[in-house]
């Protein structure tokens, strides 16, 4: 065990495991006291924004799909919805119930893999999912229906679980089939019992006391949770559409490197699960409500640990959704609405699993893409994430470099940061055991 | 009997090919007990060192630490497998090559001058030998399972050949092309997905690269007669495998 006092202390992770992307810690330690905390994005750049312009004003859904293989369908949403505000076209409600039943498939997918995959073998000291499968392989294979139920449904919505073929302006290539739907529907009801038992399992983990008082930032929608579309909201209940997000989320730099970090009115922000719930808790199902109290969640919650616990309860929502989409269904007169080029600017925002996701273009007038902005949620929670590890850290100095280092990764993980995502944009430190 | 190890790698990309490993939800615990998984830090902290038996990489090279680094997973690998449309063709990032980089870099990011990339990015065979190569933006994932089937049981993977074109046909979907509803790249794009787009009534956007012999350009007359404008078959023939060998020459140098 290393000591308190006047040592100064350099703890580098190179390599956070359980992440997507790449990442990586640094956390100096001097007189006792966190003096820096950093989390490195050095995930090499791939220049979205830029490859964008010039193409054709129906592309950037499957372009941008490809940032992020574990959240495409939060980029075709966005990006359909930011290219259809431009050439003012209104999709009819029987599209956007499909959409939300495609986006309700990847917040199970994603939340499933980050439940049991990425962040429960934290809570019971293991490596990874396989080793807590010796433990307890029933535990994991439930997770993993539960997984491939979120899959399934974009599979048949979507064409393919990753990046899926089927989603373009206006709405989707073919409508599918009231068979597709109906086995969707049967699948789906065994995992609403994986999933409040996954509540119900996630309830009695050992949650470390912490809470963050980070700004909140989240979607709200008038009737449900927020997820395909809606306007902003924050907890000091300011409500902004999407047309308004650079007039109140700053990109900026920050003195100490040369990433971009986004910041709501100057403060230091919260996006994802937590700020989702704690701003939008009174629209959850009566089910999901339920098995929320029952887990011991008020209609708040700011704890960074518990995020886990929320993403449950989210998916328990997510099959209901998805199932009360299914019952209702009606299918649209036509696949898709035309969307036809016009020149203008319109702006996108959608609740990806780990938080808001942002697109603007401007469509130049011949009808191809003169700008493109987005904005993913990791970029945003980054700056949340280093203050968490700031104050988390200095409680934890007794542990030795290597207990450490582990307990920081945690409190990473907590946010399940999509560093792919973020760093289409976000700059690479100079500190780092590579750089791009 | 020692089991083999597996190392999954990433480079420049979106995550979604090795993802395409943990989808396997039906077998992922099966395979984890028929390997040693000592590399894969998407999905386990554990780390260990090489020689590592198959080595599963996703991502293209576009900085010049990848260069290095995939080196350095040749060395350790026995068979390395290239996955992905970004390992094995570029990755719509490949779009930036030949195109200014500087003023990509403006683009994005207010001090560029910070940012390293390599002026050109290209897929893991232009650095490196490749034993195998998975196509398709992702891959699919029964092609994955029979890949590491086949070289658990030392056999030589039966790897997809000819057009997503024949695939349409065995499949039974109606011909896009000769019905004119979308263009289509299926005539010259490798087979493994099944028809996929075809079957979902959009027209195949080339995400498994050229066919075996194809060459992409060849559709171009073919979709002009059908009525298609040059920007838009252009932009369709610069998506996400533009830096597969042989298409060296398309990179750059248009305006789409």
């Amino acid at each position: 065990m290393t000591h308190r006092g006047p040592v100064d202390r350099l703890i580098t992770a190179g390599e956070i495991s359980r992440v997507e992307g790449e990442g990586a810690l640094r956390l100096r330690v001097a007189d006792g006291r966190v003096t820096e905390a950093e989390l490195h994005l050095y995930e090499p750049p791939r220049y979205f924004e830029a490859l964008l312009v010039g193409r054709g004003h129906a592309e950037p859904p499957d372009i941008t799909a490809r940032i992020c293989g574990i959240c495409p369908v939060a980029y075709q949403m966005s990006s359909c919805q930011a290219i259809e505000d431009a050439c003012g076209v209104q999709v009819p409600e029987e599209i956007w119930a499909l959409r939300r039943l495609l986006y309700c498939g990847e917040w199970i997918e994603s939340h499933a893999l980050h439940i049991y995959l990425l962040h429960a073998p934290d809570f019971l000291g293991l490596p990874d999912a396989v080793e807590l499968a010796r433990a307890d392989r029933a535990l994991v294979e439930r997770g993993l229906a539960l997984k491939q139920a979120g899959n399934e449904v974009m599979e048949v919505v979507g064409g393919r679980a990753i990046h899926p073929v089927n989603v373009r302006l206006g709405g989707f290539h073919r409508l599918p089939s009231a068979e597709e739907l109906a086995r969707l529907e049967r699948l789906l009801r065994p995992a609403l019992d994986r999933a409040l038992q996954t509540v119900e399992w996630a309830s009695r983990l050992d949650f470390p006391d912490y809470e963050c008082d980070h700004a909140l930032l989240a979607m709200s929608a008038p009737d449900g949770y927020p997820m395909e579309r809606g306007h902003l909201v924050t907890d000091s209940l300011q409500e902004f559409p999407a047309s308004a997000w650079n007039d109140f989320v700053e990109s900026r730099q920050v003195p100490h490197s040369t990433a971009l970090q986004a910041f709501l009115q100057g403060r230091r922000y919260l996006s994802g699960p937590l700020a989702r719930y704690s701003l939008n808790q009174a629209k959850l199902s009566p089910l999901a409500r339920q098995a929320a109290r029952a887990a011991g969640l008020g209609s708040r919650c700011v704890n960074p640990f518990q995020s886990m616990l929320v993403r449950a309860v989210e998916v328990v929502y997510a099959i209901e959704e998805a199932l009360r989409i299914l019952e209702t269904y009606r299918p649209p007169r036509r696949p898709y609405t035309d969307v036809p080029a016009r020149a203008g600017e319109g702006h996108g925002v959608t609740e990806a699993p780990r938080g808001i996701l942002y697109h603007r273009y401007r469509i130049d007038r011949d009808g191809r893409i003169g700008q493109a902005q987005i904005v993913a949620p990791t970029a945003q929670n980054q700056a949340a994430i280093e203050e968490d590890l700031r104050r988390l850290a200095g409680g934890w100095l007794d542990l030795d470099d290597a207990a450490l280092t582990a307990e920081c990764e945690r409190a990473i993980r907590n946010y399940d940061p999509c560093i792919s995502c973020a760093a289409h944009f976000l700059d690479v430190r100079r500190t780092g055991p590579e750089h791009g | 009997m020692r089991r083999p190890s597996l190392a999954v790698w990433k480079l420049t990309s979106c995550d979604g090919c090795q993802l395409t490993l943990l989808d396997c939800e039906d077998e992922l615990l099966d395979i984890a007990d028929a390997v040693e998984i000592r590399h894969f830090p998407e999905a386990t902290r554990r780390d260990l060192p090489g020689p590592f038996d198959v080595s599963l990489v996703e991502g293209s090279i576009s900085t010049p630490a990848e260069a290095e680094r995939i080196r350095r997973i040749r060395e350790e690998s026995g068979v390395l497998v290239a996955i992905g449309a970004c390992a094995t063709a570029g990755g719509y990032q490949a779009l930036r090559n030949g195109a200014d980089l500087e003023a990509f870099q403006r683009i994005v990011y207010p001090r560029p001058e910070a940012i390293r990339s390599l002026d050109r990015v290209s897929p893991v065979a232009a650095h490196v030998e490749v034993d195998y190569e998975l196509h398709g933006c992702p891959i699919d994932r029964r092609a994955l399972l029979g890949l590491l089937s086949a070289l658990l049981n030392g056999r030589r993977p039966d790897l997809p050949a000819g057009s997503v074109c024949a695939e349409c046909k065995q499949r039974g979907v109606n011909c896009l092309l000769v019905l004119g509803r979308a263009p289509c790249l299926g005539p010259v794009t490798r087979a493994g997905c099944g028809a996929l787009c075809p079957a979902y009534d959009r027209g195949c956007y080339g995400c498994a690269g050229p066919a075996e012999s194809a060459r992409p350009e060849a559709i171009v007359p073919v979709l002009r007669r059908r009525g298609h404008g040059d920007a838009a078959i252009r932009r369709l023939l610069r998506g996400c495998t533009t830096a597969a060998p042989g298409r060296d020459s398309e990179g750059a140098d248009d305006d789409a």
